[in-house]
């Protein structure tokens, strides 16, 4: 009977884990979200088909369709979206000390590999081939912004309202420095003035 | 201690405030540098293209690189370390409070009429700063300026001009090309800068 052991383990469903609350689930989930921290290569969207494979398709921890909720939560709460999910997912399967080692998984990755780079890029950064890569990656940067503000842009500005946020907020921003945190709170607060009434 | 501790409440806030994924840290790195002093604008797009060209949230991968680069400029490569690990954890903290406290009531929250409401207008900020946090990585990478009102010094490189655009034009129009995954135009970039000598 002790011969059903790891081969098993992915059979057994969300709500045993749930309750034991043992120190093997963290430890799984840890290792799990770490994968997940290595396999999302380039921001939050790219996170969710690794997400599903190894949370729904090999764990079978929580479904799909609770999946997407997750994530669709991640995006309109504050903080980076591959992380909201991955705290979210982490509650859901072993409670809030689930949650605390899922998102420890989903960075432990991150610190090793940007700590090595950074350190890397600090003893290099004097080398001219280093600087004159450097100069050309900037201008990529550019365009990788553009074309996120043009992704974005499609979604956010909907119509007069938000576009006339969009531009006061713009222009606040590049000419006047203004606070982001400010802007942030103050574009809440317009946005449940405009749409909160009842007549929606 | 004291560098740690502000490191922890510069990023908490970031962590609290950016909403919308990993670029919308962007404007609150810059609003940090502009008030620290710990980095510069140049150092901030050197970091964006090491946190998209290298695995994880790129949210998270730009904490990390901060935490550590102040830290081991000011203190010494090991309390980098450190450093790093100290702006991650605040910028996950808030995430961590905030869901926990959501998932309790989960529907109500997604179907709250005041919450879709804010985020209507949230969304609308967050491309907005965004932007704005863009065109000044513009100004200081291909124009070499620091601000929109040293316009008068501005630097017209063609081979940045020309680089920008040849890579706008395959990430955004030729087929196939544009779904590449963006570390190919940051290590293609890269060796233009090399072969351009920029």
């Amino acid at each position: 009977m002790f011969e059903e052991t790891d081969p098993e383990r992915a059979d057994i469903q969300t709500e045993p884990f749930y309750h034991q609350g043992c120190f093997m689930i963290y430890w799984d989930l840890f290792c799990t979200f770490a994968r997940v921290g290595v396999l999302t290569f380039g921001g939050g969207y790219a996170m969710l088909p690794i997400l599903e494979r190894e949370v729904v398709e090999k764990k079978k921890w929580v479904t799909e369709e609770e999946i997407m909720d997750y994530y669709a939560i991640g995006q309109c709460t504050p903080g980076v979206i591959a992380v909201n999910t991955a705290t979210f997912t982490g509650r859901r399967i072993a409670g809030t000390g689930g949650a605390i080692v899922a998102t420890a998984g989903v960075v432990f990755p991150s610190i090793i590999i940007i700590t090595i780079i950074a350190a890397l890029i600090s003893g290099f950064a004097k080398l001219r081939v280093v600087q004159e890569a450097l100069a050309g990656i900037r201008v990529c940067v550019c365009v990788l912004i553009f074309n996120a503000v043009y992704k974005m842009w499609k979604k956010a500005v909907v119509d007069k309202v938000t576009l006339v946020m969009y531009l006061l907020i713009l222009i606040a921003a590049v000419f006047f420095n203004a606070s982001p945190v400010l802007t942030v709170v103050l574009a809440a607060a317009a946005g449940i003035l405009v749409k909160g009434r009842k007549t929606v | 201690m004291m560098l740690y501790v502000r490191l922890f409440l510069e990023f908490f806030r970031a962590g609290l405030f950016a909403i919308g994924g990993g670029m919308a840290t962007v404007p609150f790195l810059q609003d940090i540098s502009r008030r620290t002093g710990w980095y510069t604008a140049k150092d901030l797009a050197d970091m964006i293209a090491v946190s998209e060209s290298t695995p994880g949230p790129i949210g998270v991968n730009m904490a990390t690189y901060v935490g550590f680069k102040t830290a081991s400029g000011q203190i010494g490569s090991f309390a980098g370390i450190l450093g790093a690990i100290v702006a991650t954890a605040a910028l996950v903290t808030p995430s961590v409070i905030i869901i926990l406290i959501i998932a309790k009531f989960l529907e109500k929250f997604r179907d709250n009429r005041y919450v879709n409401a804010a985020m209507y207008g949230l969304r609308a900020a967050s491309v907005a700063l965004i932007s704005a946090a863009g065109i000044s990585i513009v100004l200081i990478s291909i124009f070499q300026i620091s601000s929109i009102g040293e316009w008068r010094k501005a630097v017209f490189d063609w081979r940045c001009l020309v680089l920008g655009a040849v890579l706008l034009i395959l990430t955004r129009m030729v087929p196939k090309v544009k779904d590449l995954h963006p570390v190919i135009f940051i290590a293609a970039s890269a060796l233009a800068g090399i072969a351009m000598g920029l």
